[in-house]
């Protein structure tokens, strides 16, 4: 295994913990205004409350890991998505600070408004990250300097908005399961009743995305065709996706949990599986895709942050594990709550 | 305004409204690591208290800095493109290493910081704000380096089209598209001439900042008669850090300069006006710079600038006349904001000092006695000089460096993104400025009800976790 391709999948393996984690975040977020009460409201703020924090910071790192690993696609991509990553700041700036402003006034109004802005902020920044990934999947126009070469508009096309709208779903559906795990009492049989028709409405949209991607982006699927054995990952994505209304009926919440994350890792290995030397695919002239190997840093460089991960990474897995440890079980509201 | 004027704005206003925040969670990370620390020698509730309350204060401070911080990461990908790709080989690591190595703790540790009083003993408890304030000072340290890397670069060389070339081989624009910068050295990179004497630096004028707010608080309160034992005890912690920090700021302070005068000799001539090279180079501690004719008009003190930078009078500094008009950064922001700095860094230690008599004196909290009421008065706006000072400081280094990003590398101009247009820069700028106002309004807004609500009072809560005070009776 070469360091192009180790950093390759690195990249993805924090992306998709940024899906895994803020990812239930977000669809909390996109679920907040379907409980009225206002106590119910704190429960749902709580459930994510010592850990959004934490789990925002894979995208930050992600981010970083891109820059050195990559720094031409990090380059291309952010800049060529320019209004689209201003419109994902400022939605995860008002995500945030509705969460730490929202539980320091009692005032309904006050309340009410954060309320709404951390509904907007989630949903807003879970579709432009799936519209981002259409985008990424389809392929963007690149001139011979790897820069981008369409506006902002062209990057709203049906198949990126199909794609956004399947991330919404399935953050929403991922944040319900583990709301599931998170409440208990009235409110646990509220959330139960949104899982089941979520978990059908993400296989609608992920259904529809898959036959679009057949269709149209058939490159995404030919490695399948070449590595017959790689279908496997398809096999588990199902049972994965099959096992979440199994667990859900059978009252194991952690186990429908992690099933819904192993659901995003899957998605994610097909994602890099199908794009894979591609980090950007120049259309119509794939001769100026970005690729892990025409766009990486310098060979000593990722040898440094292999380095760096090497170390960092068991620290880093062992005290989120024990912080999520400490926070385990039901939401149970106190003085220090949001 | 072109794209380059609204992208250098945006960037300037969103890193120095982010930087509102660090310092104070900086410097009172540290303010409750000693408020907790002595809690657990004393166990007297009082220390108790204060670590909950100024706790509360930390996480919504922190809150900010964390919604307003993830900007600054992206965009240098979205508004300076050109740079990203000539730095990412260097740059980008720092970055990462920050994420990993800061970034995750501080968050992680932050819950139960924040939330875990009821479910961690008080040692671990206690672990965890030591590994929040040890976060935050890590992500200083990453960040720091990679902007010092790009003052002073070192560990590394310049690559066009795959090649190496020799240091000062002219760069043209046309080399653009095809230069990078390539990493030799990673120790050289992280230890390259300016970074420690300037991560000292930031550091302690961040503990400043920190404990000039518990000072301020804390003489507000006393001014009022309100929370006494609490605002007492608080205003002594506060000045125990204000002490060590205003002193310490001296010390690196000077080292940095002396840095600046090795290295960045451009820099230091706009810093202090200096227009003819000359030994036994005057110092100006005030004045106005006519850049027209070349000038500095203001009182000066004969040979101080060489006395200070070298140790001796005939040391000869650069003046801004041998240096290119192109190559020269403007001089009189990067003059006005250094000595601001300088000026806040003295009224620092002067009001510490004073602080520090009154305690020795045991007047410290004595209302009644005319000096401790004027330095309280004082106190109460001595909030905001820190903060003043962390901004000054930060234009000067920053100003200072123009017209490289990169020194003697890479110009700011060249550094933009070539597919962004004025039109979305404007759009993004206007945008950051409405939310950023309204962030500021509202958090504000919060710490002044925060603090007009004060900490719990002794006799009607300990706010002590039950498990803690069963621990304790056993």
């Amino acid at each position: 295994m070469d360091y192009n391709l180790l950093w390759f999948v690195l990249v993805g393996v924090l992306f998709a913990g940024y899906a895994m984690l803020d990812g239930f975040d977000l669809g909390v977020g996109a679920l907040i205004l379907r409980v009225k009460d206002d106590d119910e409201r704190r429960v749902l703020y709580n459930a994510i409350g010592p850990v959004w924090d934490g789990n925002e910071v894979w995208l930050v790192t992600g981010g970083g890991a891109l820059f050195a690993a990559f720094p031409p696609v990090y380059a291309t991509v952010f800049s060529g998505f320019y209004l689209a990553f201003m419109l994902l700041l400022f939605a995860l700036i008002f995500r945030a600070v509705a969460i730490e402003f929202r539980s320091k006034e009692p005032w309904l109004w006050w309340r009410r408004w954060w309320d709404r802005g951390f509904f907007a902020g989630s949903t807003t920044a879970a579709l432009l990250i799936g519209v981002a990934m259409g985008n990424i999947v389809w392929g963007i126009p690149l001139d011979a300097r790897g820069e981008f070469a369409g506006t902002f508009f062209s990057l709203l096309h049906p198949y990126a908005l199909l794609m956004g709208v399947t991330t919404v779903v399935l953050f929403m559906m991922h944040g319900a399961i583990y709301l599931h795990m998170k409440t208990e009492g009235p409110l646990q049989a509220r959330v139960r009743e949104w899982i089941n028709p979520l978990i059908i409405a993400f296989i609608v949209c992920y259904s529809l995305t898959t036959l679009a991607t057949l269709l149209y982006v058939p490159r995404m699927t030919q490695i399948l065709r070449e590595q017959p054995a790689l279908f496997a990952v398809v096999v588990l994505l199902v049972l994965a996706i099959a096992n979440l209304p199994r667990e859900i009926h059978r009252g194991r919440d952690g186990a429908a949990f992690l099933s819904s994350c192993a659901t995003m890792l899957l998605l994610m290995a097909l994602f890099g599986l199908g794009m894979f030397p591609h980090m950007v695919y120049s259309v119509p002239d794939p001769a100026h895709s970005l690729t892990a190997y025409n766009a990486s840093s310098t060979e000593k460089t990722l040898k440094i942050m292999t380095l760096i991960a090497a170390i960092g990474a068991p620290i880093v897995l062992a005290y989120t594990t024990t912080v999520y440890y400490i926070f385990r079980g039901k939401v149970k509201i106190g003085k220090d709550s949001y | 305004m072109n794209v380059e004027m609204l992208s250098r704005l945006q960037f300037a206003f969103t890193a120095a409204f982010h930087y509102l925040y660090p310092p104070l969670s900086i410097g009172l990370g540290i303010v409750l690591v000693m408020m907790e620390g002595m809690w657990l020698r004393t166990r007297h509730p009082l220390f108790h208290n204060m670590a909950r309350f100024w706790t509360r204060i930390f996480g919504l401070i922190f809150g900010l800095g964390v919604a307003t911080g993830i900007v600054l990461e992206f965009e240098f990908g979205t508004n300076w493109a050109t740079y990203s790709r000539f730095v990412g080989d260097i740059f980008g690591s720092a970055l990462a290493a920050e994420g990993i190595f800061a970034f995750f703790l501080e968050s992680g540790f932050l819950a139960i910081l924040l939330f875990g009083w009821d479910k961690v003993g008080p040692k671990l408890h206690f672990f965890a704000t030591c590994m929040v304030a040890l976060g935050a000072h890590f992500s200083a340290v990453w960040i720091i380096v990679a902007n010092s890397w790009q003052q002073t670069p070192a560990g590394s060389h310049l690559e066009i089209g795959g090649q190496a070339v020799p240091l000062g081989h002219a760069f043209v624009s046309a080399d653009l598209g095809r230069a990078r910068m390539v990493i030799d050295d990673f120790w050289g990179v992280v230890f390259n001439p300016s970074s420690m004497d300037r991560l000292s630096h930031t550091l302690v004028a961040a503990w400043s900042a920190g404990a000039f707010l518990v000072i301020s608080v804390a003489a507000f309160y006393l001014l009022r008669r309100r929370h006494v034992a609490f605002a007492a005890s608080s205003l002594k912690f506060g000045l125990v850090l204000a002490l060590a920090a205003s002193l310490l700021s001296l010390v690196t302070g000077h080292r940095s300069a002396g840095g600046v005068a090795r290295n960045q000799p451009s820099k230091l001539a706009a810093m202090e006006g200096i227009w003819q090279t000359e030994a036994a180079a005057p110092l100006h501690p005030f004045g106005w710079v006519d850049t027209a004719h070349g000038r500095t008009a203001g009182p000066k003190i004969p040979a101080g600038l060489s006395l200070l930078v070298a140790g001796r009078r005939d040391h000869v500094v650069t003046g801004l006349d041998d240096i290119a008009p192109d190559l020269r950064p403007p001089v009189q922001a990067t003059f006005q904001c250094f000595h601001l700095m300088v000026a806040i860094g003295f009224a620092l230690i002067a009001l510490s000092l004073w602080g520090g008599w009154l305690w020795w004196r045991g007047k410290l909290a004595d209302t009644e006695c005319f000096l401790t009421r004027w330095f309280l008065r004082f106190a109460v706006p001595s909030v905001l000089l820190p903060q003043l000072g962390n901004q000054a400081g930060w234009f000067t280094a920053e100003i200072g460096r123009q017209p490289w990003i990169v020194w003697g590398y890479l110009r700011t101009s060249d550094g933009l993104s070539a597919v962004v247009k004025a039109h979305q820069v404007l759009t993004s700028l206007i945008g950051f400025g409405l939310i950023y106002l309204l962030l500021l309004v509202l958090f504000l807004f919060l710490l002044n009800r925060k603090i007009q609500h004060g900490p719990e009072t002794l006799e009607e809560s300990h706010e002590l976790p039950d498990n803690w005070l069963k621990q304790q009776r056993a």
